[in-house]
C-alpha cells in the first residue's frame, strides 16, 4: 500500500475545503436554518405531530440527509473532475498507487467533509428544536454510511463526466427530486396509496427512514430494510467503481 | 550497453482509430541523456506517457530496470519523474504543497530538507508559498521540474522542456540537466529543435509519423550521415563551370566567385586531389578554400524526407 500516497490526496482535498471554509460551511447552515424559520417554525406550528413527533423535530433528520446527500455527491465529484478537466491527473496516473488507493484518498476526503457537515447541522438543528437521540448508535452507523456510499457515488459522477454539465446534471436532476420526494418533510404514509407504493422505488425513502429511526423510533420501512438498502447501494457503487477503473471507462486513454 | 528503459514492439491506436506509434523499439542506457527529435505530432508525448503509465500501449512492453511497465508499476513508476510538455498545475495551490504532493503521490516520505534544497536549486525558494496561478510561465515550468523531481527518480522524461523559455532559464536549465546525468540520472528529452539536441544529448532518436527512424550516437549520427562541403573561393570570378570540369558534382555560385563540392566523408576516395588538379588545369586560381560540415538539421531533414512517399 501506498499510504504516503493516500495521506498527500486525503490531505490536498481536506486542505481545499479548508481554504473556503466559509463557502463550504455556511451554505449548508444557513440553508438548514432557512428550512427550519420556513418549515419548522412558521408552518410547522401549524402542522399536527406526525407519528406522535411535532413537525420541526421530525425534518430534522430528512434536512440532514438533504445535506449530506448533496454535500456528498459535490465534494467527491468535483475533487476527481477537477484534476481531469485541468489534466493534472497526468500526475496521479504516473504515479505508485494503485486505483484502490485513489479511491480511499478522494471518496476518504469528501466522506469525511460530508461526515464533518452533517455533525455541524445536528449541532444547528440543536438550536431551534430539542433533539433526543434514541439509538446514536445507529444514528452514526446511519450518518456514516450514507457519506462513504453518496461520496462513492460522487466519485463515479466525476470519472464519468467530461464537462461541467454532466457533472452537475445528475445531482440537480435525480437527487435532488429524489430527496424531496423521499419523506424529507413528511411522511410516506400520509401519501394515497398509490403514491406510497411508487414511492418505495424511491431509495432515498429507506435511507431517510432508517435514519429517522435511529432519532425517533418511528420510521416508514422496517429498519432492517433502510439498513440493508444504503448497503446494497455501497455494494453497487464499489461494483460499478471496479468496473470502471478494470476497463480504464473515461479514465485513461 | 546497460539498458534502463527497454521498449519493445510497441505500438499505439488510439480509440480516435489513429495510430500514433508503429512499432517502436528502443533501449535506452543507463545514465545517458537521449533526445527525441520530431516534428508536431510525431508521436514524442505518446511515446513518454506509456512509459510513464499514463497511456496504454496497444501491443508491444515497456521494461524499466527490469521490470514491466504494467505488472510491476509500482516499481516502475517510483523510478520515474515526468515534466510534461503543457503546464499542467492547479491554481491555488502552493509551489511547497503541490511540490509536497507529489512526494507523496510517489511513495515517499516527507523529507523538507530535500525538497527546500530542490526549490533552491530550481531559484524557486522565494515563491515556495506563492499561489500557482500568479506565477509566470518560466516559473510554472520549474515547479513542473521540482514537482517531477521531488522524488528522487533515477529516470527523468522532459517533454520540450524549452517551450515557452527563455535563454536565460534555458542555460539554468541544461545546467540542472548535467548536473543530474553526473548524480546518475538518466534523462529523455524530446525536442523540435536540432541545436538543442546537438547541444546537450548523447544520444539522438528521430521519430517521424509514429516510426523510430534511427537512434544513434550524436558524433556517430554527426559522422556517418553527415555530408562534407569543400568551398572554393576563386580569385577571378567565373562566368560558367568550365566544361573540363562538368564530371565533379561542382557547384557555382551565382555571383561566379565560389566554387561548392559535396563529397561524402565515408567514400573510400574523396576526390578533392582530382579535382582540385582540374580546376588548376581549366586555368582557374584559388584565393581561399574552406570545409563546412551539415548540421544535424541538414541530416533530419534528409531523413524526413526520405520516409516520405
Ligand atoms: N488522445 C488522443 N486521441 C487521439 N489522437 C491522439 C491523442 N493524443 C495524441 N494523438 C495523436 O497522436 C499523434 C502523436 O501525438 P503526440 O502528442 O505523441 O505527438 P508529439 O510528437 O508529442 O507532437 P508535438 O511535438 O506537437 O508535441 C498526433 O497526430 C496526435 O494528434
Ligand atoms: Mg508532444
Amino acid at each position: 500500500m501506498n499510504f504516503q500516497a493516500i495521506r498527500v490526496i486525503f490531505h490536498q482535498e481536506m486542505l481545499r475545503a479548508w481554504e473556503t471554509l466559509f463557502q463550504s460551511l455556511a451554505s449548508p447552515v444557513i440553508s438548514t436554518c432557512l428550512y427550519f424559520i420556513v418549515f419548522g417554525s412558521a408552518i410547522g406550528s401549524r402542522i399536527e405531530n406526525i407519528d406522535g413527533v411535532p413537525y420541526g423535530l421530525f425534518i430534522v433528520p430528512g434536512l440532514t440527509m438533504l445535506s449530506l446527500l448533496t454535500q456528498s455527491i459535490a465534494n467527491a465529484s468535483f475533487g476527481i473532475f477537477f484534476p481531469k478537466f485541468t489534466g493534472t491527473i497526468y500526475e496521479i496516473h504516473s504515479a505508485p498507487i494503485s486505483h484502490f488507493e485513489i479511491l480511499i484518498g478522494y471518496v476518504g476526503a469528501a466522506a469525511t467533509k460530508s461526515l464533518i457537515i452533517g455533525i455541524i447541522i445536528l449541532f444547528t438543528a440543536s438550536f431551534f428544536v430539542e433533539l433526543n437521540i434514541a439509538h446514536p448508535v445507529w444514528m452514526v452507523t446511519f450518518l456514516i454510511l450514507t457519506c462513504i456510499s453518496f461520496s462513492l457515488f460522487g466519485f463515479i459522477i466525476g470519472l464519468w463526466a467530461n464537462d461541467f454539465e454532466k457533472l452537475q446534471v445528475i445531482p440537480l436532476l435525480v437527487i435532488t427530486p429524489l430527496v424531496f420526494l423521499g419523506g424529507s418533510f413528511y411522511s410516506v404514509n400520509m401519501l394515497p396509496p398509490f403514491w406510497q407504493s411508487v414511492t418505495l422505488f424511491n431509495p432515498v425513502v429507506y435511507l431517510i427512514s432508517g435514519f429517522r429511526w435511529s432519532f425517533f423510533e418511528v420510521s416508514d420501512v422496517s429498519v432492517g430494510v433502510s439498513l440493508a438498502m444504503i448497503v446494497g447501494f455501497l455494494v453497487i457503487c464499489i461494483a460499478i467503481v471496479g468496473w470502471m477503473f478494470r476497463t480504464g471507462y473515461r479514465v485513461k486513454q | 550497453m546497460q539498458a534502463i528503459v527497454s521498449i519493445k514492439d510497441l505500438s499505439k491506436t488510439y480509440q480516435s482509430g489513429f495510430q500514433a506509434l508503429k512499432h517502436v523499439n528502443l533501449d535506452i542506457a543507463d545514465g545517458e541523456i537521449l533526445a527525441l527529435l520530431g516534428p508536431n505530432g510525431a508521436g514524442k508525448t505518446t511515446l513518454i506517457s506509456i512509459i510513464s503509465g499514463i497511456v496504454t500501449p496497444s501491443t508491444g512492453s515497456v521494461s524499466v530496470n527490469g521490470f514491466d511497465n504494467i505488472s510491476d508499476y509500482r516499481k516502475t513508476r517510483a523510478m520515474i519523474g515526468l515534466v510534461p510538455q503543457e503546464l499542467t498545475l492547479g491554481q491555488f495551490d502552493t509551489v511547497w504543497n503541490t511540490v509536497s504532493f507529489s512526494r507523496g503521490l510517489f511513495g515517499r516520505k516527507k523529507d523538507n530538507a530535500y525538497l527546500e534544497q530542490l526549490l533552491k536549486d530550481l531559484s524557486l525558494f522565494d515563491k515556495k508559498d506563492a499561489e500557482l496561478r500568479a506565477l509566470s510561465g518560466g516559473m510554472k515550468r520549474r515547479v513542473l521540474i521540482a514537482k517531477a523531481l521531488s522524488h528522487e527518480p533515477k529516470i527523468l522524461f522532459l517533454d520540450e522542456p524549452t517551450a515557452g523559455v527563455d535563454v536565460e532559464l534555458r542555460k539554468d536549465m541544461w545546467n540542472i540537466v548535467r548536473r543530474l546525468r553526473d548524480s546518475g540520472v538518466t534523462i529523455i528529452l524530446t525536442t523540435h529543435y536540432i541545436e538543442e539536441a546537438e547541444e546537450i544529448a548523447d544520444r539522438i532518436g528521430v521519430i517521424n509519423k509514429g516510426e523510430l527512424l534511427l537512434v544513434e550516437d550524436k558524433k556517430t549520427l554527426m559522422h556517418n550521415l553527415g555530408k562534407k562541403q569543400l568551398i572554393v573561393e576563386l580569385k577571378q570570378t567565373a562566368s560558367h563551370l568550365p566544361p573540363s570540369l562538368a564530371g565533379y558534382d561542382l557547384e557555382l555560385s551565382n555571383d561566379g566567385e565560389q566554387l561548392t563540392y559535396t563529397y561524402d566523408t565515408m567514400s573510400d576516395s574523396t576526390g578533392i586531389t582530382d579535382m582540385l588538379q582540374a580546376i588548376q588545369s581549366a586555368g582557374l586560381l584559388l584565393k581561399d578554400m574552406h570545409i563546412k560540415q551539415s548540421s544535424l538539421e541538414d541530416i533530419f531533414v534528409d531523413l524526413v524526407k526520405e520516409v516520405k512517399p
